[in-house]
């Protein structure tokens, strides 16, 4: 009988035992985006677990809020997203402005479209470039640094800072603009319009990148939606959501008048406001590629807004007004105001207890939301659709660990 | 050489033989070396035009020309580390296996008619086994790292070169088949004349075998879009990921090797070798015969051909590198398994019916009748056919010409 | 759905949730009974007339005043509040849930007080949880993994308390 059991051919697949893996994929790694730890459960290339590991980057800002007055704090949301550093600043300003129930003046309101979206333009260049370098492309990264380029060399002209910027400030902005910027301004969206076509041939339609990202890393709507996820990864998902359009009155106030339409898959179909590429076969709602080609789509949507917001600037007469002084008294009470910023939906919620200084800041980071999908999105994959999920979330350490 | 060693100087003939092939080798190493410097130089060049950046440009003076031996310098200068775990034998010799078998392939590698290291009868057969040893430096490499992402790396690169062999195999036996022959001076002196008599443009199914032996050979020396084996935006670096100084520019260096060689190969085999494509020595009436200086212009000539186009074809992987996105392992092995494959089969059973139906080509007569040498000077009087028929048996060159 | 309307049915869905409510406040909250957060956010994800289906935000703000002579004057007893902010992607509206709690459980210092996960509601909620737990120090029963997230694992203290003292070493790292 002993004999038999030795001879079973089948006995082989007892002695040849495969072992699971534990791999960290970070802190230190090529395509994290920063200091991102996963630790991979793996078994040969198939990950079976992902564990995000986060924090290397937690600067406590909230702590520090506490300490500074509303307009001190500033520099320190340029540091969260410090690749959309505008909307960081804007989203704040907003949120101090509702509860101080201030309205900027009109000329400050469109200038604030303006460098907004310029923001996300530069921002979505970046999440389309390291995109780009995730799948092991090289050349899309320079070719969107390049024009990123271009976009911060405007914003170092309107407020003398390439990254960290806090331009726009509560009450308004820091100061206007110089002569001739909205000529330069305007010299760029030219130059840049076709461009876009470029990164549409090397990724957004090369067979790889499809193979790659087509029916990758799939987020369905309601686990989007239920884990809280914001902005293009949730728009790539189908769910009809934009703040410019859905948020608070605040905020909406903001682009009264401007006329956009949402990207996002509706009725089977992205909007058809300009020349975009067809979707690919093979591909699912709710995959990489999709949450891709959304930023791609708020690229130009964003540079419509950006025309209409430099005619509506220049329509306006008079100054932008007075930013709010450093230590100007809040009312006591609370504020909560999300703003769509490029990586999802920003919030910051104040409380004050009637001083200058908040009595508790608190940021709403998208990323954070986004980025704790990814164990359900990568259950089962290949190591190397690792990258490929993680960088179609788009995810900002500075702001995950604030 | 070993003639005139003997019998010129009268050295023994041990001596003769052992001397001969420390020169053979001496500058088969130097062009390897040398060739690996001026095309990593090249490579950043190239890519920095591809993306819009200039590259190194004042190294040596003007267009950064220097860049690699600077390069050089630094790597040798750099600290030799040795991860703890590591097992210390095989990690100081995966560098060297790696170098040594992409060395020894070009000692079958004619440069021009006789222009090589030795001869062999069976030289396609040597280069392509010896160069699948490069393998075992990567699984070496990534075995005795001592490091996961090694490990992956190792493990990626054995499954995809050994799957990559089968096709390129089937891919190189087709120019034999043709020629009769598996040596590769041959083959190359069987596509002499006009560049319709290259292989290549032999029939419908070479032309297709010959973009199957460019996909897999771009696979089987790991350059993007396959290169797996050190994918940096997965695996850190793969298999050289514990690498440093250099030990790391052995790999580097065999790896730019490899691309020459088989770039060289594909020229051998479907582009006429050194047989430009237009027979200039022909038409200015050129032969083995005319003059003592014509043997030497004439190989010069074919020297200059061979490297033009075995450059281009490196230039070319370069271009396809710096362009697409990096496949996925298992995209990568049923592109191997499910497309290289089975097209090398039917092709190279095409090519096959294609000869015993059609010899003299489509239309009798126009194109070349098999086996005939076209270039003049290899019959011409006092040429090498002319000499009696060397006892060798990979002289069957001589032995076809009428 | 007008605000009234909506709180009297929560009611009627969960009694004796409801504590306190201020539905003219810049953002209308209502404020919930410490027990009863789970049970709430419960109806309100699922069976409720507008689905708030999307959790964004879990803050915990401390209310305590450490300098002595301003506590003596401040209106409110030092505890722990808890904020929700919560969407509903359909109606594309918000609200806000208020829970108060005791800063220290039964007032002993170190023992963390205690409020029902809304993790089995929205799985987004398990992230901001771990966070209001490790910088805040609010103890969410029924969390499957709940532990630091921010701060190292052997972090000590929770920074966002007003009475957190920034440790003067860590692991040999000067802190101050």
């Amino acid at each position: 009988m002993a004999n038999a059991i030795e001879d079973d051919p089948r006995i082989i697949e007892f002695d040849v035992r495969t072992d699971e893996m534990l791999v960290n994929m970070g802190p230190q790694h090529p395509s994290t985006h920063g200091v991102l730890r996963l630790v991979l459960r793996t078994d040969g290339e198939i990950v079976s677990e992902v564990e995000p590991h986060i924090g290397y980057l937690h600067r406590c800002a909230e702590k520090i809020g506490e300490n500074l007055t509303h307009r001190q704090w500033i520099p320190y949301t340029d540091r969260m997203d410090y690749l959309a550093a505008m909307n960081m600043n804007l989203g704040w300003s907003l949120a101090v402005e509702k509860l101080m129930k201030y309205e900027v003046s009109e000329k400050a309101r469109h200038l604030r479209v303006l460098i907004a979206e310029l923001g996300r333009i530069a921002s979505h260049l970046v999440g389309m470039g390291a995109y780009g370098l995730d799948l092991g492309t090289f050349s899309p990264f320079l070719y969107a640094f390049r024009e990123r380029e271009k976009i911060l060399d405007l914003f170092e002209e309107a407020c003398g800072a390439r990254l960290t910027y806090s331009y726009i400030t509560i009450g308004g902005l820091t100061a206007d603009l110089p002569p001739g910027w909205l000529q330069r301004c305007e010299a760029f969206l030219d130059q840049f319009e076709p461009i876009i076509q470029e990164y549409h041939t090397l990724l957004t339609t090369n067979a790889i990148f499809v193979k790659r990202t087509a029916g990758v890393g799939v987020l369905s709507r309601d686990m989007a939606i239920e884990y809280g996820c914001s902005g293009p990864v949730l728009r790539g998902s189908g769910v009809d959501q934009d703040l410019r359009r859905d948020g608070e009155a605040i905020y909406t106030a903001m682009y009264d008048g401007y006329a956009f339409e949402v990207a996002v898959q509706k009725d089977g179909h992205y909007p058809r406001d300009h020349e975009y590429p067809a979707v690919p076969a093979g591909t699912v709602l709710g995959d990489c590629w999709h949450r891709f080609f959304v930023r791609m789509l708020e690229v130009v949507q964003s540079m419509d807004l950006v025309r209409q917001s430099i005619d509506r600037y220049s329509a306006c007469k008079g100054t932008i007004g007075e930013p709010l002084k450093l230590a100007e008294k809040m009312p006591a009470g609370d504020a909560y105001l999300e703003t769509e910023c490029p990586k999802g939906q920003m919030g910051f919620y104040l409380v004050s207890d009637g001083s200058a200084k908040p009595w508790r800041v608190r940021a709403r980071s998208s990323s954070f939301s986004n980025l704790a999908v990814t164990p359900e999105l990568c259950r089962g994959c290949l190591i190397a659709d690792v990258p490929a999920v993680v960088g179609s979330l788009d995810i900002v350490m500075g702001e995950i660990d604030r | 050489m070993v003639d005139f060693l003997t019998s010129t100087i009268g050295l023994s003939g041990w001596l003769a033989w052992t001397l001969a092939a420390t020169v053979s080798a001496v500058l088969i190493l130097n062009v390897i070396a040398g060739g690996a410097l001026v095309f990593i130089w090249a490579e950043r060049k190239v890519s920095a035009r591809i993306q819009d950046r200039l590259g190194p440009t004042r190294t040596g003076g003007r267009f950064g020309w220097l860049q690699s031996l600077a390069d050089g310098i630094k790597l040798l200068a750099k600290e030799d580390l040795m991860p703890e775990g590591a097992d210390g034998m095989l990690f100081r010799l995966a560098p060297y296996v790696s170098f040594c078998a992409s060395f020894c392939a070009f000692i079958a590698l004619p440069f021009a008619f006789d222009v090589v290291g030795q001869r062999l009868n069976v030289a396609v057969f040597f280069v392509v086994a010896v160069l699948g040893l490069e393998v075992f430096g990567v699984i070496l490499a990534g075995y005795a790292s001592a490091s996961k992402w090694s490990l992956f790396g190792a493990m990626r690169e054995a499954a995809q070169v050994v799957s990559y062999e089968v096709p390129l195999g089937m891919c190189v036996v087709v120019p034999v088949m043709l020629a009769g022959s598996m040596d590769m001076v041959t083959i190359a002196e069987k596509q002499a004349g006009w560049f319709w008599n290259w292989y290549v443009f032999h029939d419908p199914f070479t032309f297709v075998i010959f973009w199957v032996y460019v996909t897999c050979a771009v696979a089987s020396v790991n350059r993007a879009p396959f290169d797996l084996a050190e994918a940096e935006s997965e695996l850190v670096a793969g298999f050289h990921t514990e690498y440093s100084g250099l030990r790391w520019s052995y790999f580097f260096m065999a790896e730019y090797g490899s691309m020459f060689l088989v770039s060289a190969m594909a020229a051998v085999l479907f582009l006429g070798g050194w047989n430009g494509p237009i027979p200039v020595a022909t038409l200015l009436g050129f032969s083995e015969g005319t003059g003592d200086t014509a043997p030497y212009l004439i190989r010069l000539l074919g020297l200059a051909n061979l490297v033009g186009k075995a450059s281009l074809g490196v230039i070319i992987m370069m271009w396809i590198r710096w362009t697409l996105p990096r496949l996925r392992i298992d995209q990568v092995m049923t592109t191997c398994l499910k497309y290289c494959t089975p097209i090398a089969a039917v092709m190279f059973a095409g090519a096959m019916l294609w000869q015993i139906g059609l010899p003299g080509g489509l239309i009798p007569g126009a194109g070349r009748p098999g086996g005939e040498i076209r270039e003049g000077w290899l019959e011409g009087p006092g040429g090498r056919a002319a000499a009696p028929p060397a006892a060798d048996e990979s002289r069957d060159v001589a032995r076809v010409a009428p | 759905m007008r605000g009234p309307a909506f709180l009297q049915q929560l009611q009627e869905a969960v009694p004796d949730a409801v504590v306190g409510d201020n539905l003219t406040a810049l953002d209308p909250w209502i404020e919930i009974a410490a027990g009863k957060v789970a049970e709430v956010c419960r109806w309100l994800a699922k069976s409720s007339p507008v689905r708030f289906d999307s959790l964004q935000c879990i803050t915990a703000v401390d209310w305590l005043e450490v300098d002595p002579k301003k506590a003596a004057k401040a209106s409110w007893e030092p505890h722990t509040e808890l904020v929700y902010h919560l969407w509903s992607t359909p109606a594309k509206a918000s609200l806000v849930l208020k829970c108060k709690l005791p800063r220290w459980k039964n007032d002993v210092p170190g023992d963390l007080p205690e409020v029902p996960s809304v993790t089995g509601v929205w799985r987004g909620a398990d992230w901001h949880e771990r966070e209001v737990y490790d910088l805040s120090g609010v103890w969410f029963t029924g969390h499957p993994d709940l532990r630091r997230i921010l701060c190292p694992e052997d972090w000590e203290g929770y920074p966002l308390r007003k009475d957190y003292e920034q440790p003067l070493d860590y692991h040999g790292i000067r802190g101050r």
